[in-house]
């Protein structure tokens, strides 16, 4: 199988700040890739970089065989991309915005018409596209930017948090898209989201960023198997003083405290509850509930960055506002 | 080269459908012009005497056009900064055309709808009783479209540079007066104070005034062909400022 994406030692720096940090990767044609972790990890801006939009600091990547720093122009015209924040027209209606895409990228005039029906089709908006698009919701925006980004045929589509701030029922409606789209269109997608449930479901692969570096690459399912045995998580009082006592039992490989639980890590699960509620009520913590579970893609993702993503994304909000006053100033 | 072009076309389009869609604010920005045609134009025909004897509404109303075509070309170089806090500028910043193009779609659009406001204002002109010999109409046409792509250029330099649209408004509001008083808009050059005077030879508007009293009117206090040169030059000056801006531009 050949590479749609090579990243060789690519890095951005922001000032002292290694938003992008010497990262390798590769990325097979075909795949549904996934890019994971908490916010500021990174992913937008090596998003950015592979996109062409922002410049590395160092390294560098071929997009479909074409280097970005040597030539940007034939990856631009290879991909496609969803950008994580709105960047459409507000004051044209969809089918202008397709239209006018269509020219930027030059698609065949013939092809145009056709094209814009499928798509349209494909994410559902083919009755709204003499709408104004300030009038959509968040979530036919989005599918239009997803059509928008699949007009000229990208042999990548990059998609950043496609689903950021959807409700349930419109995200699953738009990875039921992107499925589709992989296998019909045989576009490989490049995508980075909060909803760890459904980058498991969706993702053929997946790599985990922290701090500009990945921490973890593999199948949804590889990755769950890596951490083995099963979690027992145990919501209580005093789950602070829970996680100390669980941390020094042996055969508990790994106990990390979330919101008011306190997931462990062990073999056998069924076996161990009972050593744990008898360890709890020696040392006084009450214990509400216990839950036992295979490990998850959360699970995954707390192992190796030490927080949940819902943590994370509580932050999220803030995260944003943050960065945009930086960027403000920056200029 | 064709799809440089097609870009252009595209996005010089979209400006228009964009004005078209603003209809009432651009109605409501063609009130000031207005007034001054009405108001001034009317009450100091009487105070004011005019070189050739025409009457004073007349003298001005080329300076009222060349108003609104400085107006509405330099304001809509927020268009840059529109773009970029709703995110529409990175979908034209990663398409494969240069931003070359994409500045000179902008300008055009940006012209073209300036160039409408003029002509809706040199018709009000019309109606309230200025009598243009126009001897060159296409020639009118391609100087009020230099005088656009003139100013809708340094417009663009300046959004490009800017965060926020209030500060693009400060900025305009601060250059647009000067300009417009300095510009022999409403006092004829030639019997102005010196130091008047050559603070207005620095004004690129004054040669979009004089030009356009020679089109309309058919005099004026500097000769056409120099008018026409400078307006050239400081057209293509600007374009050229706005390409290196707007290339700066980081996301
Ligand atoms: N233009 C910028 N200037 C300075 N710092 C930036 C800029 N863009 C992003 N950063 C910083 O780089 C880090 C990575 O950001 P980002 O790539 O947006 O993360 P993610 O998409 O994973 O949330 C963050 O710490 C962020 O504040
Ligand atoms: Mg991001």
């Amino acid at each position: 199988m050949t590479n749609a994406i090579e990243v060789k030692k690519l890095s951005k720096h922001y000032k002292e700040l290694k938003a992008v940090d010497e990262i390798d990767l590769l990325v097979e044609e075909g795949a549904i890739f996934g890019l994971l972790g908490p916010n500021g990890a990174g992913k937008t801006t090596l998003i950015s970089m592979l996109v062409t939009m922002r410049r590395p600091s160092f390294g560098t990547a071929t997009v479909n065989g074409f280097d970005i720093r040597e030539n940007p122009g034939k990856v631009r015209e290879s991909i496609g991309i969803v950008f994580q924040d709105q960047s459409l027209d507000d004051e044209l209606t969809a089918l202008e915005n397709l239209e006018m895409h269509a020219s930027l990228y030059n698609v065949p005039k013939k092809e145009r018409k056709k094209r814009i029906r499928e798509l349209t089709e494909l994410v559902g908006l083919e009755k709204n596209l003499k709408t104004i698009v300030k009038t959509f919701s968040g979530g036919m925006k989005r599918r239009l930017e997803i059509a928008r980004g699949l007009l000229h045929h990208p042999k990548v589509l990059f998609l950043d948090e496609p689903t950021l701030g959807l409700d349930p029922q419109t995200r699953a409606g738009i990875w039921q898209y992107i499925k589709k789209l992989n296998k019909e269109k045989e576009v490989t997608i490049v995508l980075t989201t909060h909803y760890m449930d459904e980058a498991d479901s969706v993702c053929s692969k997946i790599a985990i960023i922290d701090q500009g570096k990945i921490i973890a690459l593999g199948s949804p399912k590889s990755l769950k198997n890596k951490l083995g045995g099963d979690v027992v998580s145990i919501e209580c009082e005093k789950a602070d003083l829970c996680q100390q006592e669980l941390e020094k039992i042996p055969w508990v490989k790994k106990a990390i405290k979330h919101d008011d639980s306190v997931d462990a890590r062990v073999e056998k699960g069924e076996k161990k509850i009972p050593k744990i509620l008898a360890m709890a009520s020696k040392k006084g913590i009450k214990v509400n509930s216990v839950n036992l579970r295979k490990p998850s893609l959360d699970d995954v993702f707390i192992h190796y960055t030490g927080k949940t993503i819902r943590e994370q994304e509580a932050n999220s909000l803030d995260a944003m506002r943050v960065r945009r006053k930086i960027w403000r100033h920056r200029r | 080269m064709n799809k440089e072009l097609e870009s252009v076309y595209a996005l010089w389009k979209r400006e228009l459908i964009r004005f078209y869609r603003s209809k009432s604010r651009v109605i409501g920005s063609l009130g000031m012009p207005f007034f001054f045609l009405t108001i001034l134009g009317t009450g100091m025909n009487s105070i004011f005497t005019v070189p050739n004897g025409g009457n004073y509404l007349e003298f001005i109303a080329p300076g009222i056009i060349g108003m609104v075509l400085m107006f509405g070309s330099m304001f809509s170089g927020i268009i840059v900064i529109v773009d970029r806090q709703f995110g529409f500028l990175k979908e034209t910043l990663v398409a494969p055309v240069s931003r070359t193009s994409i500045v000179l779609g902008k300008a055009l659009g940006g012209a073209t709808t300036a160039l409408v406001q003029g002509i809706i204002i040199m018709v009000i002109a019309s109606f309230l009783g200025v009598n243009f010999q126009i001897a060159n109409i296409a020639l009118l046409l391609l100087f009020m479209l230099m005088i656009s792509v003139m100013f809708v250029s340094l417009g663009i330099a300046i959004a490009s540079k800017m965060e926020d649209m209030h500060g693009f408004q400060i900025i305009m509001n601060f250059l647009i007066m000067p300009l417009f008083f300095l510009s022999g808009a409403l006092f004829p050059l030639s019997t102005a104070p010196e130091l008047l005077r050559t603070a207005s030879m620095l004004d690129p508007l004054t040669y979009g005034v004089q030009g356009l009293r020679f089109i309309l009117l058919g005099y004026s206090d500097i000769p056409f062909a120099l008018c026409f040169a400078v307006i050239t030059g400081f057209t293509i000056a600007f374009i050229a400022i706005a390409v290196y801006a707007f290339n700066r531009i980081e996301e």
